[in-house]
Formats: structure tokens, sequence, C-alpha cells
């Protein structure tokens, strides 16, 4: 199959994507595209975000042979690639990094971000601190709460965490008043969205940034390999590293890709986070996607144990990879996650964030059905560090 | 000539301005909803704009998110919204109605159902937030198949190509945002209006209507010396919030209140911008 180069001139995939805002932000975004595509293929500033990757970020991160897991899973080998390792422990870094470079370019002086888990709002306060911008992070306050740790970090960081107490106080409310913020403050604010979702050219950006995951993944294979891997897992939030991943290999049919959205307490039950497999077609956000919600177009609260994972939409090019049937969604319950959590942690001495935890349980799945001669490449997404107050609370151990 | 062509004819005749009071739908319940449109109108009210419930407005500020919440609460759906407006034109067959609102509802209705049924309720106008003309090319021409006008947003940001391009799909009016930021801001700056709506008018014979930051008569009057309409909310929502336990009152309070940017907008010299 010959894959389109998409988005669209409108920032459409398929029938998914666009622009969908109110009338001040079309002409912002129009800007912020224009100089997005000039400045992606400029060469100094390839140069300097390859610098800034290679020497802040940390990159390459390893593809690491999980052998240990290979053998107690019993099927295709298991490699783990290692976005865990980077500058603030996540893949987020890679986009917020670009980012930053852009709003350096377009001489702009504040820096704005949504956070679910707070690792986005942790790399984004990173790359504001480096740049000596001033920095505000939108986070619902049940995140604030449960996610107390990066709170704390992207204090010292010297960003101002702003609690959002609207709607059903997580992520897709944080994204909400991220936007307001940012129509408000337009001519000085840079909004660094967090995934691929929001209004174009969003999407294709933060896609853009972060696959240079894939990239690394298609040179290390053939180093090692040889030869390309056969399966690709990533877990799905808004669906940044997971399209990081994929992308590069897009075009290559023969290498499967699995998303893995949060099963939540399971898709029956109505609570979880999952809209590519239980949702349907909506607009939110700045874009049209799958989206949880009920009959009449309003937006469901979403629950999962994985805070990064929490939203009811979803980037508009996996609902395009959804439709197209290039790319298989499944879910993973909280209960499967936190047994891989803490598999992971026990068998190879890593221990995940919850989000990535759930593309760690999907693998578990899909080894045994594979070869001995097949590998996988799961996305280890980000650490688990974040994660440890969350996972004591709910197995009733208290800490400090 | 649809009826908000028809009041904008009229208003032009007499050098007169409209005077736009924006409510949310089911705020503070959806039984109350059909008395305070009557209020408005009495109030002085020349278009209604009627809020359609949703539960991400991101294009609110906190008065009108907290709206959305109350109405949500109730269970407004859009289909109760437009069980509303039919019960309004039980008595009302003059005053035009204006839907506002976000894609997502209209969506899950289905675009072509809403349109029809919108009509047979007696709705007017629909502006739809967060669908820019770029994104509009199948929605407006099934909203005006049905006789709907589309009215559409222009911003302080917005470019001349921009606001050709809308102008082209807009019909009744155009909503002019004051100012950047969201609804229920309070930095009105008349000078820099006066400024886009003149550069607006070069490209469209359409009214123009100027909506956040009026919150009184005396905001209400300067603008109406320089635009065709005035729209007020968030200062009505907020009263409305006031009282949602008690709205056994609201329905004369709004009427007041608006009586006061009534007055301010007759006491203008008569214009013909």
């Amino acid at each position: 199959m010959i894959y389109q180069n998409l988005p669209d001139a409108r920032g459409h995939f398929g029938p998914y994507g666009g622009r969908f805002v109110a009338e001040t932000l079309m002409e912002p975004l129009r800007r912020l595209e224009e100089a997005y595509l000039r400045l992606k293929d400029d060469p100094a500033f390839r140069a300097e975000l390859e610098k800034d990757l290679k020497y802040y970020v940390g990159r390459p991160s390893p593809l690491y042979p999980a052998e240990r897991l290979t053998r107690a899973w019993g099927g295709a080998q298991v490699f783990l690639k290692r976005e865990d390792l980077n500058h603030t422990g996540a893949h987020k870094i890679n986009n917020t990094v670009g980012q930053a470079l852009l709003a350096k370019h377009l001489g702009k002086t504040r820096i704005i971000a949504e956070t679910g888990a707070g690792q986005h709002g942790v790399a984004s306060a990173t790359v504001a601190a480096r740049l000596g911008m001033e920095c505000v992070v939108y986070m619902g306050v049940d995140d604030v709460e449960r996610q107390s740790p990066n709170v704390y970090r992207m204090k010292l960081l010297g960003a101002r965490v702003v609690p959002v107490t609207s709607g059903t106080r997580t992520l897709k409310d944080a994204l909400n008043e991220a936007l307001r913020d940012w129509v408000t403050n337009v001519d000085n604010t840079f909004y660094i969205i967090g995934t691929v979702a929001g209004p174009h050219p969003y999407p294709m950006l933060v896609r853009d940034f972060n696959a240079v995951v894939g990239r690394e993944v298609v040179e290390q294979s053939q180093d090692m390999l040889g030869r390309f891997p056969d399966a690709l897992v990533a877990c799905v939030g808004g669906g940044s590293n997971a399209i990081g991943l994929f992308h590069p290999f897009i075009e290559h049919d023969a290498v499967k890709m699995y998303g893995v959205e949060a099963g939540g307490l399971g898709l029956a039950t109505g609570q979880h986070a999952a809209p590519l497999s239980a949702g349907r077609p909506g607009v939110l956000h700045g874009n049209r996607t799958y989206v949880m919600a009920d009959d009449n177009g309003q937006i469901l609260g979403t629950h999962s144990i994985s805070a990064g994972l929490d939203y009811p939409g979803v980037g508009p090019e996996h609902s395009w990879l959804k439709d197209i049937g290039r790319v298989s969604y499944v879910t993973v319950t909280d209960d499967e996650a936190l047994a891989a959590f803490h598999e992971l942690a026990r068998v190879e001495g890593i221990i995940p964030a919850l989000e990535s935890a759930h593309a760690v349980a999907y693998a578990k799945k899909l080894a045994p059905q594979m070869r001995r001669d097949q590998t996988i490449v799961v996305n280890l997404s980000g650490r688990g560090d974040k994660d440890i107050f969350t996972v004591a609370k709910r197995e009733g151990i208290q800490l400090l | 000539m649809s009826r908000i062509e028809g009041v904008f004819a009229a208003l032009r005749q007499r050098g007169g301005k409209a005077l736009i009071p924006y409510i949310t739908a089911g705020d503070p319940h959806p039984d109350q909803t059909v008395a305070l449109m009557h209020a408005l109108v009495r109030g002085g009210a020349d278009i209604i704009e009627l809020g359609v419930p949703f539960s991400d407005p991101m294009a609110d500020g906190p008065t009108i998110q907290l709206a959305c919440e109350r109405a949500l609460a109730h269970g407004t759906s859009l289909s109760r919204v437009l069980d509303m407006v039919t019960g309004f034109r039980g008595t009302d067959t003059t005053t035009p109605v204006v839907l506002m609102g976000y894609l997502n509802p209209i969506e899950a209705m289905g675009l072509e159902t809403f349109a029809l049924r919108a009509r047979a309720a007696g709705v007017d106008g629909v502006l739809i937030v967060d669908l820019p003309v770029e994104e509009a090319p199948e929605a407006v021409p099934m909203l005006h198949a049905q006789g709907l006008d589309c009215v559409f947003l222009l911003a302080p940001t917005s470019s001349e190509a921009r606001i050709d391009a809308t102008v082209q799909q807009a019909s009744g009016y155009l909503y002019y945002v004051s100012l950047k930021g969201v609804t229920g801001a309070s930095t009105l700056d008349v000078g820099s209006v006066a400024e886009k709506l003149a550069v607006i008018r070069r490209h469209t014979r359409l009214p123009l209507a100027v909506g956040f930051g009026i919150r009184d008569a005396a905001s209400a009057a300067q603008v109406g010396r320089i635009a065709d309409g005035v729209v007020v909310g968030s200062a009505l929502v907020e009263q409305i919030a006031r009282h949602a336990q008690a709205p056994a009152a609201l329905p004369q309070i709004l009427r007041d209140q608006l009586g006061a940017l009534r007055a301010a907008l007759d006491a203008l010299p008569a214009s013909n911008p």
C-alpha cells in the first residue's frame, strides 16, 4: 500500500484532523504552520535541534534486548526502546526541545503547556528554564494530587503550575484552559502542546519531533538484526510516543503495529480511556478524531490508572491509521498494566511509567503468539519514578 | 428576507442599533429558559443568542463554563434546546433566535437532522464557535438550504484574506470578537475595535455585531457608536448564576439589566455607519 504524505495542506488525515478552533486562533496557527514548514528543512535549525537532542536529551536512546523477559514470555525476542533514559525521563522532551526552538525563532517570551501525568509539564518547564522563558503549566486538580512529585519538579524548574478545577479536572480540562490562556496572550506566548492532538499543525509537528524515536529504531534494528522488527508496540493516550515510533515504519507493511489504549476497569464498565477501541468520531480540542462522548455529543469522563493515558480523545493520525487498518488498536486494563509494571521491575530491573507498562502488558500477550526468530520493539516511553506513590497507595503501602 | 435581515433592515432605517443578549440554554434549569428568553425580549432584545451547552467550551471564560455545567447537570441536550425554541415560538414569532455552541453536539445529532429540526423549531441562525470557514464547506450549504443564517466570528487577529473568505460564507450578521481572550473578559479597547470594523466594512455590507467585554450601559453605548449591534453575555449569565437557587426573580432582573443597555443604545444619536 502506498501511503499519502499526510496531513494534507489543510491538516487533514483522511476525514480526521483539521483546525476546529475559534477565529482568534486561526491566524496564529497559520503563522505557526508557516514558520514550522520554513524551519523544518532549514539546515541551521536542524543542526540546532540535533545538537540539543544529542547533548541535552542524551539521544540516541538504546534499543535494549530484554533477554530475561524474552525467556520468561517464550516467543518473539523483545526489545525495549529506552525513551525512559532521556533527560526528564520520557519521550516528551523530544517534542518540547523542538517546540522550544520554534518559540525562540518566533520571538516568543512565554511558554504555556497542559499536562496530565506531569511528564510533558516537566519537559516544558525544563526547556523554558533553559531558554530563560516564563512558563505556566495547566494541570487538572485531580492530576496535581496523584502526580505531586512532578508538580514539585515543575516548580523547582521555575514554572508556575495552575490547578484546573473545571469539568472533569483532568488532562482534557487542562487543555481547554491552556487554549484559553493562549487565545488571551497569543502575542507573546507559545503553546507547547504535548501530544499529537490539537489543531493543525500540532499533530504534524509533534509527530515529526517524536519521529526521531522511530528513525533510531530503523537504524538500530538494521545494525543489531540486519532487518526491521516484526512488530511495534506502544501505548496510546494522545498518541505521541506511538506515532513517533510508528511513523518511519508506516510504509513498511511487513512491520505490524499495535497501539495500546487504557482499558481501565474494562471496556464493558465504561470506566476506561480508549476512544479508538470504544469511542466514535467527533470534534474535540481543535481536531476531528475518535472521542469518548455520549449520544448528545458531550465529552465523557475517562478512567485510567495512568494519568498520562487519561484522555477522551486521541491524535487524528491514529484515527486514520485505525480506519485504514494499518495499526491495530487494543486495550490493556489497569490490573494488567500494574502486573507488567512489577514484572519489568523484577525481571529486567527497569521500573516503567504506568503509561509504558500498558505497552509492556500487551507485548506479553503478543510475544508467545510469535516465532522465536521474530522480534517485537516495545516503546518504553517513560520511567516509573513518578508513579511509585500511585502504585504504593493502590497496594495499601504508605510511603514517607 | 430572513428574520435576522429584517431586524437589521428595520434598525438601519431608523438608525438604531441591535441589542443581542446571550444566555446559555438550560441555565439555571431547562424549565426556565423560555421565560428568560421572553424577559430578554421585554428588556429590549432584538435578537437572542441562545447558547447550546457543551462539556468542553474552550472559547469561554469561567462564567459561561459554569453556566454550561449547570445546564448539563440538568440534562440539557441539543434536542431539548430545540424544544425550548419551539416553546418560545409559541408566543413570539418575530424575535430571531441564533443558536451558539460547539460543533460536537451538532455532529452527534447529525448536521442535516440538526438543520431540519432547527428550522422546524423556529431557529433563525447558527454560530458554531469552533467551525471556522475552512472547515465549513459541508455545513454552510446544509444550513442555508433550511433558510438558516450562518453567523461567523471575526477577531482582532483575522487577516484581510480570512475576512474575505469568511464574509463569503456568512449571512445574517458577523460577530466581531472585540478582544484577544475568552468570553467574560473586560479589557475592551474601543479604538482598536473601531479600526478593525472599518477594515471589515471594506469587505462586506453585512451588519457587524460586537461581543466580548460589553458589561453595562456605558460599554454598550461605546460599542453602539461604532457597530451595528452589541452582544452582551457573561454579564447576564453572572446574574443567572447569582440567582440560580431562587430563579423566580430572574426574569425581572434580566429584563431590568438588559433594559439599561437598551436605553443607552436608544439614547445614541441615530447613525448610518
